[in-house]
């Protein structure tokens, strides 16, 4: 049960990127097709778990017991971005097909701050690693659920008339803002 | 101070406003800047980073071998943004719990790496200190500008400071997370409009 209540929040209540404001950068910018942000989403998905096992594992394994939580900050952003880097070239090697579909978003994720703001939530929560991983693929896919509606909706902007002093970034935020205000409705469920 | 530096200091302030024209690091813009103290923290705390890491890097830039500068960045303003943490932690405690997880977070914020990259890599010490002071402020006072109206508009209040009474209803909207997106896509509607951008 607290598992499922860990799922439905981190999807719908307390979205990534609507509520919680991680991830915006590739929010905006690779959303302008559905193709590309349905890459986008599961590039996040597969690196953003994998980042908080390992980082989970460096934290208790050795920052708890060695007093050197002060290094947290450090520490994961290495790891992720070496991390980034390795699967970067397992995938090139092992699977030249998902590379052409994935490989293209695997270097903007070292800078995507969801993969790190999630690596250090699952810490700050004092989740255990089941829970962190359940609370991790959950935010992973309101990522992906989030990008992937947000593209279906720009793809429709380019077909309208937008009014002179709306165009480019100002109607992409006013977008934003309702999908945001709608993923709002969701709020009631977490008690 | 010659043309150059001046250039350098107040590029970051208008011309180049990492949030209102780059729309550079969205992610701690539209989270904190829920009120303008927050705003204003946030700013200087990132600015404090931005300044530091700047001075450091290109002071060290020659050191630095090519292959492995992306990395070496990262390890530079990871070790500041530990300390600002832990300054902050000791001495905004407040402050410190309302930035939550947004702190650790300007290491991943774009301006920062952007500029060491872009500028502090290739560019004198006093050069990037200046760059680093200008992008700061800029960030700062983009940040504070957007808190202030959220504040007001959401909360009925400046620099928490309430100008309506105990009865009013201010538009809540505002300072919960779609009124980020609004308030922000108006300020750059004003922007662009003084820019002259079509």
């Amino acid at each position: 049960m607290d598992y499922l209540m860990i799922f439905i929040t981190a999807i719908f209540v307390n979205n990534i990127i609507l509520s919680q404001f991680l991830g915006i950068c590739p929010f905006l910018g690779v959303s302008k097709r559905i193709s590309t942000a349905i890459g986008m989403g599961f590039a996040v998905m597969f690196v953003m778990t994998l980042a908080t096992v390992v980082t989970f594992l460096i934290y208790y394994t050795f920052l708890q017991p060695y007093q050197l939580k002060f290094m947290t900050t450090v520490t994961f952003i290495l790891v992720i971005a070496s991390l980034v880097q390795m699967v970067e070239l397992v995938i090139k090697k092992t699977s030249p097909a998902l590379y052409q579909s994935l490989g293209i978003f695997l270097p903007l994720i070292t800078t995507n701050c969801a993969v790190l703001g999630i690596a250090i939530l699952t810490i700050q929560k004092n989740y255990t690693l089941l829970a962190g991983i359940c609370y991790t693929l959950a935010s992973a896919m309101g990522f992906t659920l989030a990008i992937v509606i947000f593209a279906g909706i720009r793809e429709r902007l380019e077909r309208t008339d937008i009014p002179q002093a709306l165009k480019g970034t100002p109607i992409v935020l006013i977008s934003a803002a309702l999908l945001s205000m709608a993923f709002m409705g969701f709020a009631g469920i977490s008690y | 101070m010659n043309k150059e530096s001046i250039s350098n200091l107040t590029r970051g302030i208008i011309r180049e406003n990492p949030i209102f024209v780059m729309m550079l690091g969205m992610c701690p813009t539209l989270g904190v800047s829920t009120s303008g103290i927050n705003g204003l923290g946030m700013g200087l705390a990132t600015a404090f980073v931005l300044i530091l890491s700047n001075v450091f890097i290109s002071a060290v830039k020659n050191l630095i071998p090519d292959i492995i500068r992306i990395p070496s960045f990262i390890v530079i303003i990871a070790s500041f943004v530990t300390v600002i943490e832990m300054l902050m932690q000791a001495y905004l405690p407040t402050l410190y719990q309302a930035l939550g997880i947004y702190i650790p977070l300007i290491v991943v914020n774009c301006i920062i790496l952007g500029r060491a990259e872009a500028f502090a890599s290739k560019n004198s010490v006093w050069q990037s200190f200046l760059d680093g002071v200008g992008m700061g402020l800029g960030f700062t006072i983009a940040l504070t500008i957007l808190g202030t109206i959220r504040e007001i508009l959401g909360n009925g209040s400046v620099f928490g400071w309430s100008f309506v009474g105990e009865d009013a209803h201010p538009m809540l909207l505002f300072i919960m997370p779609p009124g980020a997106f609004l308030a922000l896509a108006g300020i750059i509607i004003v922007v662009n409009k003084f820019r002259g951008v079509k």
